[in-house]
């Protein structure tokens, strides 16, 4: 039976107007995203330059982070689908984001300490 | 002869009451995290260390037909943006068509199965258009760092879209032969997790890439 329930919990999933709710939402935020880049790079004025530029990187990365987790949820179902299935997909996901947060310490770290000498300073 | 007469159900549950088929594309998508959570370090921490051109966004110094030359940044962020909205909205499609397929729609199912194949289609021939205006403009694949680690990511990227574009063609097939069932809509709705997964990592891949300067 439990199987049975768990059938019926994967197929109870969102509705073609959801669906297109989502698409929409998905294309604003991907306009905001080129905007954000053109007004950071000076696209829009100076002034708006000067706002935008600090910000920028923190804006993209809402904004895609928005994007990423809209698509996790309603069009990969995990918000409806078992939960086993949210955590194959989460806690790569985690171990990824440490990979690269890692990766990018430990070679500014080399970068700083090892300057001129790094291994890296010899590539092109 | 009651046996012969019986539907053929497409799905194989384990004992956590998934089915088998889910819970597989599931992990090959968590394996395929760690994959590009390492093309996409790669790419950041080798990003600015380019000593010759062309670049992404600057001007730079580059060896163009045979001498040093003033070039200029290299990316076309319209392009791009309009691969990244197509590629959004094939999502879109396989969800409609993955509707369709579960409740027996089979002209919905075709319609929208066959606008996600076409909208995957157009991203690769973005790229590859993408890719041999750079080589014209004389990005080879070892110019730079840049060069290495952007053909590695976006190259791999766009190796598991056509893989995906090939996947869904074959279902595509199947739905004009009638042969994808209600029954059988499980097999569309692997494709379109894989195609889903495929979308997400280019969400990450268009700022990192193409946006942060």
């Amino acid at each position: 039976m439990d199987t049975h329930t768990s059938a019926h919990a994967e197929h109870s999933h969102p509705t073609p107007g959801l669906y297109l709710k989502i698409a929409v939402v998905l294309f604003v935020l991907t306009a905001l995203e080129v905007l954000a880049f053109e007004a950071g790079r000076g696209s829009f004025g100076a002034q708006a330059q000067s706002v935008f530029e600090p910000i920028v990187v923190l804006l993209l990365v809402v904004l895609s982070g928005a994007k990423f987790i809209l698509v996790a949820m309603f069009y990969m179902h995990l918000k409806q689908d078992p939960k086993l299935l949210s955590n194959l997909f989460i806690w790569p996901l985690v171990i990824a984001a440490v990979i690269i947060a890692s990766l990018i310490v430990l070679l500014s770290y080399w970068r700083v300490v090892g300057g001129m000498a790094s291994p890296n300073a010899a590539l092109h | 002869m009651s046996h012969s007469a019986a539907p053929v159900i497409d799905h194989h549950y384990t004992t956590t009451g998934i089915d088998n088929k889910k819970l597989a594309i599931w992990s090959l998508i968590g394996s395929e995290c760690l994959f590009f959570a390492s093309l996409i370090s790669m790419y950041l921490v080798y990003k600015g260390r380019s000593l010759v051109g062309p670049l992404p966004h600057a001007e730079s110094q580059c060896m163009l037909d045979g001498r040093m030359q003033q070039c200029e940044g290299i990316f076309s962020i319209p392009l791009v943006t309009f691969g990244t909205a197509v590629l959004l909205f094939s999502s879109f499609f396989v969800v409609m068509a993955l509707y369709g397929a579960q409740k027996g729609k089979p002209g919905m199912l075709k319609a929208w199965l066959s606008l996600t194949v076409l909208g995957g289609l157009f991203f690769v021939g973005m790229q590859v258009y993408e890719f041999s205006h750079f080589r014209h403009e004389g990005l080879g694949y070892s110019t730079n760092l840049f060069a290495s680690t952007f053909y590695t990511l976006t190259g791999f990227h766009g190796t598991h879209v056509t893989v995906g574009v090939i996947w869904l063609g074959t279902l595509l097939i199947q739905a004009f032969r009638g042969k994808l069932t209600p029954e059988k809509a499980v097999n569309l709705e692997i494709a379109a997790l894989y195609w889903h997964f495929v979308d997400v990592v280019w969400i990450v891949i268009f700022p990192t890439v193409y946006l942060l300067r």
